[in-house]
């Protein structure tokens, strides 16, 4: 059981292994590795198109993942205070935001957004003054709003399992001792919580950061990090993208690895 | 008092706003549009005209080839996965030492929340011409095709999704009651009848769980057919890019989204009743 159990660790890890090593290959050629170089990072980090996509990456991530982390932290509390039926269709539409997968939700997000564009832009030429009405369309907005759906879910659930465990009796002290409920939720709640919106927005950040399939449908005229590699991998497999895929790996790494590092922390340090 | 509860409810409803307007606009109403567009008919220039029709259903056909591969290809590959990911659960929740628990599981995780696309592209590197190919040429096996086969979109999708099947089953052994197998060896049940009555029963909620969700998102998968089944392996993923992207068939599109997300339905209620029906428990929540 040991052997395979390192055989099932080996076969996880090794593909991402041989992408890193490769990725400092001098050589071309993926059968030989020719000597130590770094020249695939300084060729990747050059080309104006991937900063670009890269860029929009960072900002969509960071956005989405922000808004994620405040509108779904103030759902999580607010499902803590209502009751079992309007909880229960919450959970629902939750979980389906979570579980549906990405190409429908990319669907179905373009082919709403396309109907109403289709409404509010003539609306709003006719309604503008001048000639130069804005026109919405799908771009950093779409994307952002549609990893949000996901993420807000995401962070709703986390912080909700944290109330959850919530000790009641420290809660009820508070009170107890005349604190005012703002003040209870600023020095009781919000300590206990905090590592689970941090979790929270780190791992939004990450399912951000690394989605191609639900931007594919909702990027419109932008670019996003996934999306360039993807359409490259296509036009054939060069060592420059072993060098993004490896510069994107230790990215989600990092951040996985930080968001675990705050779900364990039980206590807060105060 | 009253005034007090008003402002009680006032907060929630403010605490909840943001969150059911997102939900309303880009998860409900989208769904209640791909409907509509399932019933409606595609306009001359490729939009969509309103109908009601169940033409775009009676339709589905033409996409047999796409439903078949994936309706194969999704529920033998959630058995792929089960089948390596049950044993390593089973380790890391009963039989590995109590400092490395943690670290393994972590292990675990990571893959799950790391790009999908850059993971399959990595076997894209060891399978494509120039790696494990190449490697056999240097040893005389020439002409080895693995790239753009159903068995490497099989691996693709052992190895996309192995860490989702892994976490449920490790949570539903973890919390299993070890005197229950002390007390079925007591009784002088053998270790496979243990397994069998015992672990393997409790563990069902864990393993139904995985089972369907990583079911239903290989129903949806795109990425893994693309680059590792090259054009030649094609799932329902494909032909909605296709539908939606490239040919701009919306209705008939939207009559596959629909009918995937009603088949993923199927999936999660089945999961739930077998799991019930066996061990008594739901599906245990990941979160």
């Amino acid at each position: 059981m040991r052997a395979f159990v390192i055989a099932v660790f080996a076969f996880l890890y090794l593909p991402i292994a041989l992408v890193v090593l490769f990725s400092f290959n001098a050589g071309h050629h993926a059968s030989e590795f020719t000597g130590f170089s770094v020249q695939w990072y300084g060729k990747a980090l050059s080309n104006p198109f991937l900063v670009e996509a890269l860029k929009n990456s960072l900002f969509i991530a960071t956005t989405s993942a922000l808004l994620a982390a405040v509108f779904g932290t103030a759902a999580a509390l607010g499902l803590a205070r209502v009751g079992v039926r309007t909880r229960a269709i919450f959970d629902a539409l939750l979980g389906a935001a979570i579980v549906v997968p990405g190409v429908v939700i990319g669907i179905s997000t373009l082919v709403a957004l396309v109907q109403l564009f289709a409404v509010v832009n003539p609306f709003l030429a006719s309604i503008w003054p001048d000639d130069q009405p804005p026109r919405l369309s799908l771009g950093y907005g779409s994307i952002i709003a549609a990893h949000g759906l996901f993420s807000m879910a995401l962070v709703t659930m986390i912080v909700g399992t944290r109330l959850g465990s919530l000790d009641r009796n420290l809660v009820e002290a508070s009170s107890d001792l005349y604190a005012t409920p703002l003040t209870t939720f600023r020095s009781i709640v919000l300590p206990q919580i905090m590592p689970a919106v941090v979790a929270g927005f780190l791992l939004a950040f990450t399912f951000s950061f690394d989605d191609f399939i639900i931007a594919f449908f909702v990027a419109g005229a932008q670019t996003t990090l996934p999306i360039y590699v993807f359409a490259s991998i296509r036009r054939g497999v060069t060592p420059e993208i072993n060098a993004i895929a490896t510069i994107v790996l230790v990215a989600s790494v990092l951040l996985v690895v930080l968001a675990q590092l705050q779900l364990r922390q039980r206590k807060p340090s105060n | 008092m009253r005034g007090n509860v008003l402002r009680k409810n006032l907060l929630t409803a403010m605490l909840l706003a943001p969150a059911t307007a997102w939900l309303v606009v880009f998860l409900v109403l989208p769904f209640i549009a791909i409907a509509v567009f399932s019933v409606g008919e595609r306009a001359p220039e490729g939009g969509y005209q309103a109908a009601f029709t169940l033409a775009q259903y009676a339709n589905l056909p033409a996409r047999a080839t796409a439903f078949w591969n994936t309706m194969v290809l999704a529920p033998v590959g959630a058995l792929a996965c089960l089948l390596v990911a049950y044993p390593v659960a089973y380790y890391l929740a009963l039989l590995a030492p109590q400092r490395w628990r943690l670290i393994l599981l972590a292990l675990v995780v990571i893959p799950f929340w790391t790009s999908l696309l850059m993971r399959t592209y990595a076997w894209m590197y060891i399978l494509g011409g120039r790696g494990i190919p190449a490697l056999l040429a240097l040893a005389g096996i020439e002409d080895v095709r693995l790239i753009n086969t159903p068995g490497a979109v099989l691996l693709g999708i052992v190895y996309g999704y192995l860490p989702l099947m892994i976490l449920p089953i490790y949570v539903s052994l973890e919390r299993l009651d070890r005197r229950l197998l002390e007390a079925s060896a007591d009784l002088g049940a053998t270790p496979l009848a243990t397994f069998l009555g015992v672990t393997l029963k409790l563990s069902l909620p864990g393993v139904m769980t995985g089972f369907s969700l990583v079911m239903i998102l290989l129903l949806g998968e795109y990425l893994i057919p693309t680059l590792l089944g090259g054009g030649k392996v094609f799932f329902i993923g494909n032909a909605l890019v296709d539908l939606f992207l490239q040919s701009r068939n919306w209705p008939f599109g939207s009559a596959i989204a629909i009918t995937l997300v009603l088949v993923s339905v199927v999936v999660l209620i089945a999961a739930n009743r077998i799991s019930t029906r066996v061990s008594g428990a739901r599906r245990v929540d990941l979160i």
